[in-house]
């Protein structure tokens, strides 16, 4: 247990550091000594308006998204026994773009700022509810393959959406909210976000001993005391909470749950019990490097974090084919 | 007290195949049972339903009397170990850690192992001649080592009933042998082992008992002694065989005269 120690201060301590980067980057950039001012001896600067007003719930919440994202890779990895399985695979992430886009759609962001976060939630838990009546009882790939045909569904929906906007720049907005941001976020989407990510990611953790016992075959996982339906639920209502009410917040960000978890596994001796904490740790320090780059970067227009993200992924799968062609006969 | 197991009237139909027919079988005390049959004849459904891992469309498996659906999930995954045909395991962790599993009926559900569960996971291990391989991931390992191990996996926890299909499939004769000598010294222990096997002279040499299977009902349940003979053999496998008497057990000898 000491080795799992180690690592979880390693990891904390990087987050830690992306943290305080986060804090620090943005248009206007705060020095580390104005950080510590801003909390010592909370005044109306504008550095304190700025520190905990934008970019302190903006940190938080990558932190939570983050790590909401990597721990459903990690579990959805660990109960379908595939390294290729992502948060997007029950369909949750779907629904929540497709609740947003709707929000976006009919002019109700105008009207109400917070209804493309609301119907991203109320579209993530639909369609995490129909993932599991169609795909109950029937298994884990029946599941899965139920979650597939959920995301088939948002996605056309989506691009409906996109097909009859009725203006350019309705179509614009969409597209831009499907790419994924964390900017002009506050502390009113934290507690709109927050809670659903919290019960989310406590279900999923409570699913780690089967994901162990899983690894040798459900058979075997069954002989062991395991209720397979049972975890499959679990499974199903942490991701749909956590990564629907996260993708309801900041629009669709891919990779983080595909990749935390196998930067972690080496590590944790491939134990998908061990992985889940890690790929949390990492994936919410994966998007505040990511959301401090789209700051740190100077470009013309805002650079969206789904681009950065997508740029994650790039080398990710480069390094599986290359070990992949390695390792294979 | 002795463990029993028992089979009441146990039919499982799979669309219009019935695959096991009023199965009725009772098991006691501790020994090694060999359960044997053609391919197709029932042996892992059958050895599913006593595991509790297939509910059947009629009749019930009873373990100490009380049914199988009665028991709570946890207090079952105590009782009795399972090891299905060609177990494999899905991810690279260390052999240590695999037979540990074996610990996951009596693991609090979050927290690590105490020093009592890593101490018997070391004992299993080394009962099973796994220790110099702890550390090495489950992929790696040869189908004897890896056989071992789901043994191991298998025991950790103190199984009084271990149903084991097909141990022997694909092992070397010294592997082979090693595991039914391994199979029949737990069953010497006392506990209660129902495994299936092809090797006829294997299950003859290392089994007390011998339940047969044909067109999924029990056509020879008794001891090797007395249910053993040519014409089992031939009513199950539609072989011809010559069962000979040695001074290491019996030998059957299978005849390709038609």
């Amino acid at each position: 247990m000491k080795r799992s120690l180690v690592l979880t201060i390693a990891l904390l301590t990087v987050l830690a550091i992306a943290f305080l980067a986060s804090l620090m980057a943005g248009r206007v950039w705060l020095s580390p000594v104005t950080l510590w001012q801003g909390v010592v001896t909370p005044g109306d600067q504008l550095s304190d308006l700025i520190l905990f007003g934008l970019r302190l719930p903006r940190a938080v919440l990558a932190i939570l998204i983050g790590g909401a994202l990597g721990l459903s890779g990690a579990a959805l990895q660990g109960l379908t026994r595939n390294p290729l399985a992502e948060p997007s695979l029950l369909g949750v992430a779907g629904g929540a773009s497709l609740g947003a886009v709707i929000a976006i759609y009919f002019g109700l962001a105008g009207v109400f700022a917070f209804a493309p976060p609301v119907m991203g939630l109320i579209g993530a838990l639909a369609a995490g509810a129909i993932t599991f009546a169609v795909g109950r009882g029937g298994g884990t790939l029946t599941l899965i393959l139920a979650g597939v045909a959920v995301s088939a569904l948002t996605g056309s929906g989506v691009a409906l959406a996109l097909n009859f906007a009725p203006s350019p720049y309705a179509a614009f907005e969409i597209t831009v909210w499907l790419l994924g941001s964390l900017s002009d976020r506050t502390w009113d989407h934290v507690i709109l976000a927050g809670p659903f990510i919290a019960v989310g990611c406590a279900l999923l953790l409570g699913a780690g001993r089967a994901l162990d016992a899983l690894s040798l075959g459900e058979d075997q996982a069954r002989s062991l005391g395991v209720n397979l339906d049972r975890s499959r639920l679990l499974v199903l209502l942490g991701v749909g909470l956590a990564v629907g009410a996260a993708t309801s917040v900041a629009g669709a960000i891919g990779f983080i749950g595909l990749v935390a978890p196998h930067l972690v596994r080496p590590f944790v001796g491939h134990q998908p019990s061990r992985t889940l904490i890690p790929s949390a740790l990492v994936g919410s320090t994966l998007l505040l490097t990511a959301d401090v780059a789209t700051r740190a970067i100077y470009t013309s227009s805002e650079i969206r974090l789904g681009v950065l993200t997508s740029l994650i992924g790039l080398p990710f799968f480069f390094w599986l084919v290359i070990r992949m062609k390695r390792t294979s006969p | 007290m002795t463990t029993v197991l028992s089979a009441r009237n146990l039919t499982v139909r799979r669309g219009q195949r019935t695959i096991l027919d009023d199965v009725s079988i009772t098991l006691d005390g501790g020994g090694l049972t060999a359960l044997i049959g053609a391919n197709g004849a029932g042996k892992s459904t059958l050895l599913h339903c006593l595991a509790g891992l297939l509910k059947p469309d009629a009749g019930e498996v009873s373990l100490d009397g009380k049914p199988l659906a009665l028991w709570k999930d946890r207090e079952l995954a105590k009782a009795r170990a399972f090891v299905p045909q060609n177990p494999r395991c899905d991810w690279p962790i260390s052999v240590e850690r695999l037979v540990a599993l074996g610990l996951t009926p009596v693991l609090p559900a979050f927290g690590g192992f105490s020093a009592e569960m890593t101490a018997r996971v070391g004992k299993v291990m080394a009962d099973c001649d796994l220790t110099g391989h702890r550390d090495q991931p489950a992929p790696t390992l040869s189908g004897g080592e890896l056989s071992r191990a789901m043994l191991a996996r298998a025991l950790v926890g103190d199984p009084a009933v271990l149903i084991v299909d097909e141990p022997t499939t694909g092992l070397d004769p010294r592997h082979a042998l090693d595991t039914m000598g391994r199979l029949k010294a737990l069953g010497g222990e006392g506990r209660l082992i129902i495994a299936a096997v092809h090797d006829l002279t294997l299950a003859a040499r290392h089994a007390d008992r011998l339940i047969a299977l044909s067109g999924g009902r029990v056509v020879a349940h008794g001891s090797i002694g007395e249910v053993l003979t040519p014409e089992l053999v031939f009513q199950v496998f539609g072989v011809h065989a010559r069962i000979t008497a040695t001074e290491d057990g019996p030998l059957v000898d299978l005849l390709t005269r038609t």
